[in-house]
Formats: C-alpha cells, structure tokens, sequence
C-alpha cells in the first residue's frame, strides 16, 4: 500500500511539471498583459511594470526562475493586488473555501447516501422512483439557479436565512452549503444506489439473510461496505471539485473563497496568480485521486490482494 | 438490475427508516442546526443605524489603496474616506471647498497658486501635517518606477511633465515649493482652470513619508504599507481592517482636523461584484448602499418610485471608436451617416432604461457651463444622401464591417441595436464580434479594429479631459484620425484664452471639428445608478459620483426601522 503510494506521488512530478509548463505558455500567448487598461498607459510605465516583475526578461529565463521559485513553494507577488503574494492570497482564501466544500460533502453524502440505499433496497418502487428522479433533478439543476431559488424563498420571502455572507451571520453558511452539495448529492445517490444493488445480489449477502441476520446489520454492516465503493472512489475527484468548482457558489453568496480569486485572475491575466492557483489546484486533484484510490483498496478486499500482489 | 425477494420489503422499510439509525441522527442534528442558527437576527442596516456603521457595496477588493497606484473606482471610495487633498468639493455641486489649505491665493495670470494649510491638521498617527509632505508625495508621485497611471494628472504644474519623463532630473525645478511649513506654492504651465479640481484627485493626495520609507523604498510598487496596521492618512477615517475578499473596515480619525462633525463611526466597505447578489443584499438590508443595480431591475426600482433609486447624470460617455484607416470608413461621408442613424432614443429607452442621455456631442453637455452645440441629429435620408455621394448608393457595394466590443450582455444589446438601424437606414450589413476585456483592449490599442464600442468617465470636469483624447498622438485615440488644427486649439488657444467663455468657445470649435470628421460616434451620456437606504442622510448625487463620507450620517425612519420590501 505505502509502495503503492510512494510510487503514484513519484509519477505526479512529471504531471505535475506538464501542468505548469502548458499554464505558463498558456497565460502568456493570452492577448492583452497584466498592466493594460481602458485607459492608455504610458510606454514607460509599462517599462517600468514589467521590470518589476521581470517580464522584460526572455520567457525561457522568466519560466526557470518561476520553476526554482516554485519548487521553494513560492508562486511570486500578485500583478494585480499589488504587496500581495499570491501564497498570501491563496492562503487567504482556502478556509472559506474547504469549509464549504466539507460542508457540501457533508449535505452531499447524507443526502446521496441514504436516498441511493433507500432506494436500492426497494427498487422499482416509490422508494426508488422519488430518489431518483429527484436525483435526476438535482443533477440537471446548475447551482447558479438552484442557489438564486434557495435565496429567494429562504432568504427573501421566508427571511428563515441571511442571502449571503460566510461566518458573518448565524445560519449564513447553510444555503452555500446546500448549493454545492445537491448536485454532488444526486450524483452520490445514484452510485451508491447502483453499488448497493449489485452488491444486495451477491451470494454472500443470500447468505447471510439465509442465517436469519436482521435486514439492519444486513444493510448496514455487510452490504453497505462493499456497496458504497463506487462512492469512494468519486469522493477524491469530487472534493477536489467541490473545492475548485465553488466559484458560482462563492459569487452567488459572496463568500471569500479561492474560486472567485481564480476566475478573476484570468480575467485580469494575472499570471502568478493564475499559475499558482492552477498548480495548487493540480496538487490537491492529484492527492485527492490518490487518497480515495487509498481509501478503496483498504474497503475492497478483492483490490487489496491485487495490490499487494503487485508490489 | 436484479432485487431481492418482496417478502422481505416490509421488514427492511421498518428497520431502516422508523428505528433509529446513525443517518437518520445526523440528519436530525443537521436540521436542528439549521433550525436554530436561523432566523430572528437583525439586519445590517438597522443594527449599522444605531451604531453609526455604513455598510457599503463596493464592487470589487481592492488592488491597492496606495493613491499614486491605485486607479479603479473601488479603491476611489475607499481612499476618499482615508486620505484628504488641499481641497476638497461641495458634495453637490462640486465647487472646490478648503480641505487641507484653509484658503489659496491665484496670481493674475492664473499660474501661481499658494495655498495656506491649516495649522491644526494631522496624520492619523497625530504626526504633523504640513507644506513639506506636499512636496515630498508630490515628488514620490513622479517617479517613473512607481508606475504611476494618473502622472498626467501632474502635468498641468511646471516641467512636471518633462520630469516624469526623465527630461530634467532635479526636482527643485518642478513647479512644488514648500514657502514655509504652512504655505505651499504650485506654479502652472498655464492658467488651468480645473487645476483645483484635480487637487481632490487621489493621484494627488499626501502621503506620509515616515510610514511608506519603514516599508521600503519610496518608488517602490507593492510594498505594505497600505495593509492594516501600517497605513498612515490624513482622512476623516482610518483603516481598522482589511480582510481580503470580505470587507475593509475604516472608522473615525480622532485627529483629523475637522473630526468634530464626523457622524458616521465607522464604514464597512463590502466587495461584492456580481451586480445581483449585491442587488439582493441591499433588499435583505444587509447593505446601506449598492453602486450597481442590475439593468433590468431598474425598471422595477422606478415604476414602484422606489426612494433608494438614485439616478443622476453621470461625467461619462459612450461611444463607438472608428477605425478611419479602413478603407471604407475612410471617407467622412459615410461615417456622418454611421452616426446619423442611430436612434439614440430608442436606445435609451428601450434598451437602457435608466435614464440615459442621448449623446450627440462627446462632452456631456454642463460640464463646466460647456453646453457643446452639436448638428449630429437622427436623419436617415440625409445620411442616405451622404452614403450615396461617398459611393454607396443605397449601400450597395458596401463592404460588411464589423462592429466590436468587449464581452457582455449591455455592449451586444446596443450593437445588436445599432446592427439593425444601419441595415433599416442604409442598407449596409454589420457583423458583431465581442472579445474578452484584454483582448478586446489589445485589438483597440493596436487598431485592430473597423468599429469599437468605447467608454470614458471624467476624472475632471472640465471639457478637456474629453477632448484631449482625440490629439493626434493621444494614448486614447486609436482611431487614427488626426488634426493638427484641433490640435492646436486644445493644446495652445485654449489654455491661452483669457475668459471662461472664450475658452469654452475654442472647445466647442474643436468639438464641432471633431464631430464633423467624426472618428468617434457618440451614443449616450451615462447616469449613475445607486441603491442607497433612505436611512442615510446627506448622501448627494453629483455627475461624478463622489461620495462624501465626511458629509453622511444615518438616520432610521421610525417607520421603516425594519428596511424591508
């Protein structure tokens, strides 16, 4: 297992490294730099600008020195706000931003979790169809509606919830929560609905209903185990989604977040911006993959024998 | 798909959904959370109206609240509540009124002006306040390697211009002299009629030396002595926080001169950019103020005569840049019809709705008593007329040009608009290509265009600020059109005119040239939009849409304590 690990950490380097050399290409063939604006700035200014921030050097001398700069874990000073560096920046916006995807796994989970057991226990019934097709809703419903129609009936006609705000209000983090966590919430419901089913047809599962063990632990101690896998293994990828995908949500409830920073900084062709956010979002993609992947083997006996056959 | 016997059924729907089971407790505690973290609390408004604390939408966080780098209006609104000029504007009308200088002399001709500062002024560390930081900040304010984007606002002083751009390098020639601690003497190229207007310009605020040289070098971008904690003014208000993305707090100076008839104690300035989330933040009476409303609600806001609706005129135009090096936009002819068939009121009411000005002259008309008379009008059978001497009779053989602007819903609106008129009118096709912001800039500024939709606000009022961005070598023409004889009533006949009307008459002169020639087609004057709570008094509406923080208080109505609608 930790060969295992160790050797998916190594092959991240390169992926890494790709990711960095194509966003660093990328953000500089962009049209338009970091210091132009409506108004015309003088030839000099720009002269001066970019001397500060060593884009008057050859691009292949500003990428080695932003690669050495890196590898010490410092992305560089921001363009745009100036005195700010961007691990300032970035650092700034990470609690707002992992405390609301927690939460919107949370929602996510206990939500999708018991609508897809409840319906993979009677399915093609009721207790199928109305998971499900709420499911399907939930799905198809782009957070930046669902959230306005949050905010408009709790919020406004109701007046049960603040209408944005994150920690500055009693009660303001639950419709950013709820937000971000339905869409993940279907989508939970149906892998684990289709997981419970094929797992509650197994033989060992006749088996232990032919020993007379109550339905309770047959559920939740048996079948749940190997049921929710499919689970699992979405969970990495989907954190790291939930983290980077939070820019609606963050607009939406105007929650100091990572997202809004990340959106803006293309617009804003703030390139250490833009670099740095890429990198810690690839980072964190990458150890999220690797942590589920982690988390099924050890929930899976077939995957683990594979694994230790490997090594 | 494959399930397990019926009979089994009922029996798992009572084990799993009415026993007690570790989900079902989390959801119960979920919603209890819920239930009892909600409602009951108290908005913003009523609980800011009686401690004496705005709450201000203010668009985006701030890059920078250093005055010789900052440029964007966020950052104006916090920096006006920081940092004071030698003088300040009437919130209304504008007028210059003593800020810093109790009172200034002007020399006959208009050029030498010395102002007397008030001895009792101070920095918000209560470090003295006087002529010598005047010199000092001024002089900061000129390096090259700040990448100060407002320098030209220096311009109109002596030689302040060739010292910017490294043509004498001893400051001591630039027209900025401290006489005395007290008394601060700046001498003009020419006599500048809105040089006292400029003073109230942030690009020409003091800063305090000590605190900007513990930081780093004074020429140095980026150091931190704006952040909490570190930064020094000389405003009403000083910084008490700046939580990045979530709010920047300033509360009452105590040592600020004038800190008696301060009444607001504190002002929390939100970024907030999406226009609806600020929209409805104001309606939930989390914010006492919103400087965008959403355009289509602005039509709800007036038809229900909502009071928090404030529209004013606003010192801005839009326009459509031409690109006159296209062939067919070459000829005069044809970009006078452009400009003579576009129902501006139709526009404006149909499209923008918020009170809009049509535009027929570059200046907004009043700047300055500068009411600019304009013979542009919507005429489509002249401007058929004029297309068919220019060869293009019933616009046949006119070659498809394309219309470009930046991406967003308004600019495609307008063009879609414009797109239609010119094909009803003149029969000639138009295609639209909307660019991202910095690529749309890039296009523009390297003339990579045939027609580009354009925007100015004024930094000043005064006529000039609009009309010098047509000089031959301005930054901000891009049209390639190009004047000598306009040029030279901008930048000789009227500094040198004697009166305020002769001045006002070479303006206009120049502005009839321009719109003669037309390379830029006027199409609006733009009004400022702002939601503001009616419990806040004094707020004023004025065409630059300045507020003064120094000026409003709040003040519940008994009858709307609960701001709700």
């Amino acid at each position: 297992m930790w060969r295992f690990a160790l050797n998916r950490l190594l092959q991240a380097i390169p992926v890494l490294l790709i990711v960095i050399s194509a966003t660093f290409m990328l953000v500089h063939s962009a049209p338009g730099g970091p210091f132009s604006a409506e108004k015309s700035v003088p030839p000099e200014v720009i002269a001066a600008l970019e001397a500060q921030y060593n884009l008057d050097q050859p691009l292949w001398q500003q990428y080695i020195s932003y690669l050495g700069d890196v590898v010490q874990g410092d992305f560089g000073p921001s363009f745009k706000y100036s005195g700010r560096t961007v691990n300032e920046l970035i650092a700034a916006g990470i609690p707002a931003t992992a405390e609301l995807a927690f939460y919107a796994m949370m929602v996510a989970l206990i939500i999708g979790v018991s609508a897809g057991v409840a319906a993979a226990m009677r399915p093609n019934t009721m207790q199928d169809y109305v998971p499900m097709s709420a499911a399907m809703l939930g799905i198809c419903m782009p957070s930046f509606l669902l959230g306005p129609l949050l905010v408009l009936i709790f919020g406004i006609y109701l007046e049960w919830l603040p209408v944005s705000g994150w920690g500055d209000m009693p009660g303001d983090k639950i419709m950013p929560s709820i937000t971000l966590g339905t869409g993940y919430a279907a989508y939970i419901a149906r892998l684990s609905r289709g997981g419970m089913l094929e797992v509650l047809s197994q033989d060992y599962i006749r088996t232990a209903r032919a020993k007379g063990l109550s339905e309770r632990v047959i559920i939740f101690k048996h079948a749940m185990r190997g049921g929710l896998i499919p689970v699992v293994a979405f969970l990495g990828p989907a954190f790291a989604g939930l983290l980077g995908g939070s820019f609606v949500v963050e607009t939406i409830f105007q929650i100091p977040g990572l997202g809004r920073f990340y959106v803006q900084a293309a617009f804003n062709r703030d390139y250490t911006m833009i670099l740095g956010m890429t990198i810690f979002f690839a980072t964190l993609i990458i150890l999220f993959n690797l942590l589920s992947d982690m988390l099924a083997i050890w929930l899976d006996p077939k995957l683990r024998h594979q694994a230790r056959g490997n090594n | 798909m494959s399930h397990f016997p019926t009979a089994t059924q009922p029996n798992i729907a009572t084990h799993s959904f009415f026993r007690p089971n570790p989900i079902k407790a989390i959801t119960a505690l979920l919603l209890l959370t819920l239930l009892t973290s909600c409602g009951g609390g108290e908005n913003n408004v009523s609980t800011g109206n009686r401690s004496g604390t705005l709450h201000w939408g203010n668009g985006t966080e701030p890059q920078s609240l250093d005055p010789h780098i900052a440029t964007g209006v966020p950052e104006h609104k916090i920096i006006v509540a920081l940092m004071e000029g030698l003088v300040l504007k009437d919130s209304k009308t504008l007028e210059p009124r003593p800020g810093v200088a109790t009172s200034w002399d002007i020399s006959e001709d208009g050029r030498v002006y010395t102002f007397y500062l008030r001895e009792n002024a101070r920095w918000s560390n209560g470090d003295p306040h006087n002529a010598h930081d005047y010199a000092w900040s001024w002089w900061r304010a000129l390096q090259p390697a700040l990448g100060n984007l407002y320098a030209y606002m220096y311009f109109p002083i002596t030689n302040a211009k060739e010292y910017y751009e490294g043509e004498i390098s001893d400051f001591e020639q630039v027209g900025v002299k401290a006489l005395d601690d007290y008394t601060l003497q700046v001498t003009l190229n020419n006599p500048t009629p809105y040089f006292l207007q400029l003073l109230d310009h942030y690009s020409l605020y003091p800063v305090h030396r000590a605190t900007i040289e513990k930081f780093g070098d004074a020429d140095q971008r980026g150091t931190r002595w704006t952040y909490e904690g570190n930064i020094v003014g000389n405003g009403p208000f000083q910084l008490s926080e700046w939580k990045i993305n979530r709010r920047v707090v300033v509360e009452r100076n105590p040592h600020y001169w004038d800190a008696e008839s301060i009444r607001l104690n504190k002002i929390i300035f939100y970024p907030i950019e999406n226009a609806v989330t600020v929209e409805r933040m104001f309606r939930a009476g989390q914010l006492h103020y919103s400087g965008t409303v959403p355009a289509d609600k602005i039509a709800t806001y007036r038809e229900r005569n909502d009071p928090a609706l404030h529209i004013a005129p606003y010192l801005g135009v839009y326009f459509y840049r031409i690109n006159t090096r296209v062939p067919q936009l070459q000829d005069k002819r044809v970009r006078r019809a452009l400009g003579m068939t576009i129902d501006r009121d139709k526009i404006s009411e149909r499209i923008l709705k918020g009170g809009q000005i049509p535009a027929y002259t570059i200046t907004p008309p009043g700047t300055m008593g500068y009411y600019p008379k304009s013979d542009l009008a919507f005429n489509p059978e002249a401007a058929r007329e004029l297309l068919a001497d220019a060869g293009y009779p019933n616009g046949e053989g006119f070659p498809t040009t394309e219309i470009l602007y930046n991406t967003s819903e308004g600019h495609r609106k307008i063009a879609v608009a414009i797109q239609q008129m010119w094909k009803k009118h003149l029969n000639i096709d138009v295609k639209l290509l909307n660019q991202e912001w910095k690529v749309y800039l890039n296009s523009v500024t390297s003339r990579d265009y045939e027609i580009g939709r354009a925007g100015w606000i004024g930094d000043y009022v005064d006529p000039n600020n609009f009309l010098d961005m047509f000089l031959c070598d301005g930054g901000n023409n891009r049209t390639g059109w190009c004047n000598p004889e306009y040029d030279q009533l901008i930048l000789k006949a009227a500094p040198e005119a004697k009166t305020h009307a002769e001045r006002l008459a070479i303006f206009n002169r120049a502005e009839t040239m321009l719109l003669d020639d037309m390379p830029v087609i006027p199409i609006y004057i733009y009004t400022s939009n702002n939601l503001v709570n009616t419990s806040v008094k004094n707020f004023n509406d004025n065409i630059l849409n300045q507020p003064s923080f120094k000026e409003i208080y709040l003040e519940a109505d008994p009858a709307d304590a609960g701001v709700k609608n």
